[in-house]
């Protein structure tokens, strides 16, 4: 009640501010909302929780970012392809050897693992569009616990990290097609016959979440853009969008966008699954490849709006929903028709092998959306919201009429959305997150270096009401909102799940073993002082430091920044990490404490001395 | 209490003045104490004692009736959750611990809150080192080795009071249980002393030496420190209370019997 009244005060005061300022708010321009009303909705007081997690891909910038919803407040940047010192994320022996030889990723698409089409709150998956590899995140402890790849053939891995219903598999694909296997030389001037793309389905061990190459499929050397697993009716099928049917290469802006229609590529991943169980499949690059040359009924491609980008199946797993970025409609396919004019072998050409089915016998509706559509969602009431980015703004359209019933602009540029939970079975309605491609100084000036926006938008009524502006670090490129309650991450590593064979739990434990010219320290970090505090060495020698923070408390970490050697080591409550160097320097070099503690945090130090 | 387990039986009233020519041992008959000291105080005083030993022997030879000999059993019964509860619970709360931290002491172990996020005995010893205290770890209390011997041993006298039904056995049990009550508690408060006070002189923070509360609430630095037995130590202090009250039923039947007999 009092909240209440609190809230309201301030609303109340925003408003006669807003007034007193003349009626306008103070801003840049733009899209604008009922300020007492967008205050009410997403003030979450202090001490109250969010009602949604949304993880968005954090671009190229290599990471994941995690805000709450309503609040937009940022909780936690979850490092993943790019090393992190805040988290002492590539760091330590554990996480270096996982990022292996490269220092960043283009993470693009997240994806929540599903359980009969909903998210059941395990794993995200996320995509690295430059080096080809996936990683999956553990949502017990927000940490990345895998990255596989770079995954064979795929080159350019933008199509991707769809989850299938059950998490069998998360979809790959090649954005760039290259001459197979990667390591090929072709001449450019032979792109259209010798450059191959790939669309793949990496197989997700149920128990661990373990991903291991599943299925391949050769594809033309067109660019696979986006996206989706089918659902329900459509549960055994995978779909990808494509540009650049057109096979060319140079100025792609012009030489990719001369045909009216591009491609949706449907592939039967059961069908795909078996062709390789039966041996159908040739290997390459050390992956098992189908070649819909040789085995049929796996790979079709419906004809789409040109250079389409999104492609997202509803909650019913009834439509294939498209949008040709260049046009002005979004195209919805009937998966029901698809396969009837699979049946009848319905086909209007081939490309390369693969069946090109024909659009009116597939096609069920066109949606005059408006211009630059990009991608679409679903809500609770069964419309789907889809944006416009040519036209900064999101439509609102119903399934069934395939009326637009709503438009709300945005600021601005609008690439990705993410509903919540909207791309499940079961989407949640109420909030919308518009992730904008261009903020347009929208925020307090930061130099030339700009932030990205993303808007919250409410739709749980008619008509759709913009709440709130929070601005990320590049870049976001797509994200996944999942209510809270199906989260229940963990704060401390009890001591019992430590299986680090070099984990230690008494100070009477710690030692120095020298072995030649190898040197193992096992060492604890416990508030507040490292134990063994000394390291004497000799230069040359190969040192390994096994730190545990033997802490059970929640928040209580341990940093190990060890200077001048470029090192610093996070350990977080009940777990052990490992520095390992080679002791190139002589002198004596302080290491300490990075991650705040204690009262005494300051006076958490030691000494490396390198003879 | 000897005043209710040792005074007269109804319509016994003049026992003292009266039936003494009944008196079961003839070495105790009037004639002869005459004999012996003549008309002296002090022999009527040696009989009043006399008299005395002889009740309370005829006491503690009184045997334990049926709803006697239950209750000792109930008594038995009672101090098993007193060995799986805890007998003493600190909680600590502070701003930073709104929730508090728990520590809950057994007859045969220490055993801080422990939640998916936290382990309040590391996380008590980790902050009590920062002045000097000692790391509370089981080793150092023997107590935790002796208590539930003598539980078990206590609830065997127990058993045993049943099988011989005497109330000798009873007052056996009664008097060793009570001692050893009084002693623990003597002993967890020694405990807390010396915890408080054997501070490492080299501690980070100096404080003055102190004694943790043993019952009640107490400000401690930044902590609102509550210390109050558990239900293990209510589950024991129930076991002299059903004593007494098997005592008392075994004492009221013999009265009883004893008036039946004597019509």
């Amino acid at each position: 009640m009092k909240t209440t009244i609190t809230i309201l005060m301030g609303a109340a005061l925003m408003t006669f501010f807003v007034i007193g300022c003349g009626g306008e708010p103070k801003g840049r321009g733009g899209a604008r909302s009922d300020v007492q009303d967008a205050a009410l909705k997403t003030y979450v007081a202090p001490g109250d929780l969010d009602e949604y997690y949304i993880f968005k891909s954090g671009g190229h910038s290599g990471q994941v970012y995690v805000y709450g919803i309503p609040s937009m407040r940022h909780l936690a940047t979850i490092p993943v392809f790019t090393p992190y010192p805040a988290t002492g994320y590539g760091f330590d022996k554990e996480s270096k050897d996982m990022l292996g030889q490269f220092t960043w990723g283009d993470s693009h698409h997240p994806s929540l693992s599903e359980t009969n089409g909903d998210y059941d709150g395990r794993w995200l998956f996320i995509s690295d569009n430059a080096n080809n590899r996936m990683a999956r995140i553990d949502l017990r402890d927000f940490k990345t616990r895998q990255i596989f790849g770079p995954i064979p053939n795929v080159s350019g891995n933008h199509c991707s990290s769809f989850v299938t219903e059950n998490t069998d598999y998360v979809l790959a694909g090649s954005r760039f097609s290259i001459p197979l296997p990667r390591g090929t030389y072709e001449k450019i001037e032979d792109y259209a016959t010798k450059y191959k793309g790939v669309v793949a389905g990496i197989a997700v061990d149920p128990k661990s979440g373990t991903m291991s190459l599943g299925w391949e499929v050769l594809m033309p050397p067109f660019d696979y853009d986006l996206g989706d697993a089918g659902k329900g009716p459509s549960a055994d099928w995978g779909f990808w969008t494509c540009y650049n049917s057109e096979r060319a290469t140079g100025k792609l802006e012009v030489t990719a966008s001369q045909k009216d229609r591009d491609y949706v590529v449907a592939v039967n991943w059961k069908a795909a699954e078996k062709a390789i169980k039966e041996g159908k499949f040739k290997n390459l690059g050390g992956a098992k490849v189908i070649d819909p040359k040789d085995v049929e009924g796996v790979v079709y491609l419906l004809p789409a709006g040109k250079s389409p980008h999104g492609v997202d199946i509803s909650p019913d797993g009834k439509y294939i929903i498209a949008s040709g970025k260049l046009a002005s409609i979004t195209t919805v396919f009937s998966h029901e028709k698809m396969l009837t004019a699979i049946e009848k072998r319905d086909f209007t050409g081939n490309e390369d092998g693969i069946p090109v089915l024909n659009y009116d016998s597939v096609k069920e509706a066109e949606v005059n959306v408006g211009l630059g559509p990009l991608h679409t969602q679903f809500d609770d009431k069964g419309f789907a919201y889809t944006s416009l980015f040519v036209e900064s703004a999101i439509a609102k359209w119903q399934l069934g009429t395939w009326e637009v019933v709503d438009k709300i602009p945005v600021s601005y540029n609008i690439g990705h959305l993410a509903a919540a939970e909207g791309d499940t079975k079961n989407p949640d309605g109420k909030y919308l997150i518009a992730l904008n491609k261009l903020s347009h100084g929208r925020h307090l000036g930061v130099g030339p270096s700009q932030p990205e926006s993303s808007q919250l938008i409410d739709i749980s009524g008619e008509k759709m009401s913009l709440l709130y502006d929070a601005f990320t670090e590049p870049e976001p490129h797509y994200a996944q909102i999942v209510k809270a309650d199906k989260l229940n991450p963990i704060e401390v590593y009890s001591k019992e799940e430590n299986k680090h064979p070099k984990a230690i739990w008494d100070i009477k434990d710690s030692k120095i073993v020298r072995n030649g010219k190898n040197v193992e320290v096992s060492m604890i970090a416990v508030r507040s002082s490292f134990e063994p505090w000394k390291i004497e060495v000799n230069q040359g020698d190969k040192v390994s430091i096994y730190i545990t923070n033997i802490e059970q408390t929640t928040d209580e970490l341990h940093g190990f920044g060890l200077n001048e050697y470029n090192i610093n080591i996070v350990v977080d409550p009940g777990e052990t990490k490992t520095a390992e160097f080679v002791a190139s320097k002589k002198g004596v070099y302080p290491f300490y404490c990075t991650n705040f503690c204690s009262a005494l945090h300051q006076e958490m130090q030691g000494y490396l001395l390198v003879k | 209490m000897h005043k209710l387990l040792l005074g007269a039986s109804p319509g016994n009233a003049g026992v003292l003045t009266g039936e003494i020519e009944s008196s079961p041992f003839p070495a105790c008959s009037p004639a002869f104490l005459r004999r012996l000291g003549g008309k002296g105080g002090w022999v009527a005083k040696g009989i009043i004692m006399q008299r005395y030993l002889e009740l309370a022997t005829s006491f503690f030879e009184t045997p334990i009736d049926l709803r006697g000999r239950l209750l000792v059993i109930l008594a038995a019964v009672v101090l098993m959750p007193a060995f799986f509860t805890p007998l003493w619970n600190l909680s600590l709360y502070s701003n930073q611990f709104p929730d508090g931290l728990e520590l809950n002491i057994y007859s045969y172990k220490l055993e801080g809150g422990k939640s998916q996020n936290r382990d309040d005995l590391k996380e008590i010893n980790s902050l009590n080192h920062y002045i000097g205290m000692r790391p509370l770890i089981e080793d150092d209390f023997t107590e935790f080795k002796w208590i539930p011997f003598v539980i078990g041993g206590v609830i065997l006298l127990a058993l045993r009071a049943v099988v011989l039904g005497k109330m000798s056995k009873l007052v056996d049990l009664f008097v060793l249980f009570t001692y050893f009550g009084a002693f623990s508690l003597w002993s967890f408060y020694h405990k807390l002393y010396v915890y408080g006070h054997e501070l490492d002189p080299t501690a980070a923070v100096k404080v003055p030496p102190f004694t943790p509360p043993m019952f009640g609430h107490e400000t401690m630095a930044n902590f609102e420190v509550y210390s109050f037995p558990g239900a293990g130590s209510y589950f024991m202090a129930a076991v002299p209370l059903i004593l007494l009250g098997a005592m008392w039923f075994s004492r009221r039947a013999e009265q009883v019997k004893t008036y039946k007999t004597q019509g």
